[in-house]
């Protein structure tokens, strides 16, 4: 179970989360919503420990990840699997050597067993014949799939993905939602997405979350949130410019 | 009027302060994770191909011609009062003790430390330094260290070259061009060249290589701001690292050679 107790941060004078409590069950899919700016990232930042929070606690299971260091939080990384907004491909390797990146920096196997395991990753996220391929020769949803292959290379129990479905056409990213659906059915892993695609989250969700003023405003299973009475959701699931969300700048 | 100004130097010297704390903690990060096995082998060599092999023609070339004006002026001008037997000896000693490692420094610095700023500064704004964290990676240890190590190493070796092509640079215009008499060339360079002028000039190189290195990732390690982040990071990686280079050239040659 994953846990954010009293989350608060600060980037300078702009205070993004101001107290988010977020419970995150085993095996649970779990999407949490929120306009551009209003901190999704930061908070799915929080949950792998890539960012530190001013106040509040992470609990991953039973360990307080800020009091983690070293090996300990070595490990409990390794638990986790991440898919970044833009896939975050390192340039200077080919995709086979992207998607056994952690294979190749934690297990002792040999080049051809860690290029074999990749194309197999690779196969299940739908790619063929692409290993040896460069990120910059790759459209943005091969791009994708070759950042979700390396996201469960490592058989993670968690995987993030920031904004999945963002800047790709509505058939990847119905595409990368299966893909998504499918990889928690097969690899019976906990999924946390952040995204402001409301297709995406009702396809993928088993809760849906909304983050807005730096705190969860309320959630709820997919058919919940469809019929809610709360009028910044409503407002923000509808898309309408006119309600208690204010559009800034 | 005295708050505001007491305000106005704090914001001023807050960001500066901020930046050698974060400097200083990269370094000993750095440090801590340079005797702490395993090493990123492969990844030091490519670094030492990179900063070390790729660099040599430019040094070479930087080297040979720097050895050449300075045998030209020194002839030149010492012929005017007959010393133009020195010509061996201030070549050999300005090399070695001063030209060699800080002419180095300074090419290493435009070709492999600015290379360094914007490559991590890429990784960092593009999320790829946050995609090695979450791959339980030490991006300290898997981009830094092989860095800042290979520029400690490499940038010495390069220095013994520059020395050697400067002299040799040196000796071909005096002697091959000039017509300077061959015996006294030679003996000027090597009665008065000894070897501490040698390893003195050897530690400044290593002094900045590391300060190359530490600072070109230092400015890449924590790019904000896209593109434009990425641009001034690595302006910033060059002409702080010239300065420094610059600076402490002085104090090192002011306690190395005293």
């Amino acid at each position: 179970m994953i846990e954010l107790i009293d989350i608060h941060k600060s980037f300078g004078t702009n205070y993004v989360l101001r107290g988010v409590n977020l419970k995150i069950n085993k095996g649970e899919s779990i999407v949490v919503i929120g306009g551009s700016g209003s901190g999704k990232s930061v908070l799915l930042k929080h949950i792998i420990g890539l960012l530190k929070p001013d106040k509040g606690t992470v609990m991953i299971e039973s360990f307080d990840l800020l009091k983690l260091r070293g090996n300990e939080l070595k490990d409990i990384r390794k638990k986790f699997g991440m898919l970044f907004q833009a896939a975050a491909l390192f340039d200077s390797m080919n995709v086979w050597e992207n998607v056994g990146f952690g294979l190749r920096q934690h297990t002792h196997l040999s080049d051809i067993e860690i290029k074999e395991m990749a194309i197999q990753k690779l196969r299940m996220v739908g790619l063929i014949d692409v290993e040896d391929l460069m990120p910059s020769e790759l459209s943005g949803g091969m791009r994708k799939r070759v950042g979700l292959a390396r996201a469960i290379a490592m058989k993670p129990e968690i995987l993030l993905y920031d904004e999945p479905t963002t800047g790709l056409d509505p058939i990847m990213a119905d595409a990368i939602n299966n893909l998504i659906v499918e990889m928690r059915e097969k690899l019976h892993v906990t999924s946390i997405a952040i995204t402001h695609d409301m297709k995406s989250a009702y396809k993928i969700a088993d809760r849906i979350a909304m983050l807005y003023n730096g705190v969860i405003v309320g959630s709820g299973s997919p058919d919940e949130i469809k019929n809610t009475s709360d009028p910044v959701i409503k407002q923000f699931i509808k898309g309408s410019a006119l309600g208690p969300i204010k559009l800034i700048g | 009027m005295f708050i505001k100004a007491i305000e106005y130097i704090g914001k001023k010297v807050k960001g500066p302060i901020e930046e050698i704390g974060l400097l200083l903690v990269l370094f000993y990060s750095t440090l801590k994770l340079l005797i702490t096995p395993p090493l990123e082998m492969k990844n030091i060599l490519k670094q030492m191909l990179d900063i070390g092999v790729n660099s040599l023609p430019v040094v070479l070339i930087t080297a040979i011609f720097t050895g050449m004006v300075l045998a030209l002026q020194s002839y030149t001008g010492f012929k005017r009062f007959g010393a133009e037997g020195l010509v061996g000896s201030v070549v050999a000693l300005s090399m070695t003790r001063e030209l060699g490692p800080v002419l180095t420094a300074l090419i290493v610095t435009g070709r492999a430390g600015a290379a360094m700023a914007a490559e991590l500064g890429t990784m960092r704004v593009t999320e790829q330094i946050d995609a090695l964290e979450t791959l339980a990676t030490n991006p300290i240890k898997y981009l830094v260290v092989p860095r800042f190590f290979s520029g400690l190493i490499m940038l010495p070796c390069l220095t013994v070259i520059a020395d050697i092509v400067g002299i040799i640079g040196g000796y071909f215009v005096t002697v091959i061009m000039l017509n300077a008499n061959v015996t006294t060339y030679m003996r000027m360079t090597w009665d008065y060249l000894e070897m501490q002028d040698i390893y003195n000039g050897l530690i400044k190189a290593c002094f900045f290589g590391a300060a190359l290195s530490l600072i070109g990732c230092y400015k890449g390690f924590y790019a904000t701001g896209g593109a434009e982040g990425v641009g001034k990071a690595t302006t910033g990686a060059v002409v702080i690292s010239f300065m420094v280079i610059l600076i402490s050239d002085y104090f090192l040659s002011a306690w190395l050679f005293e």
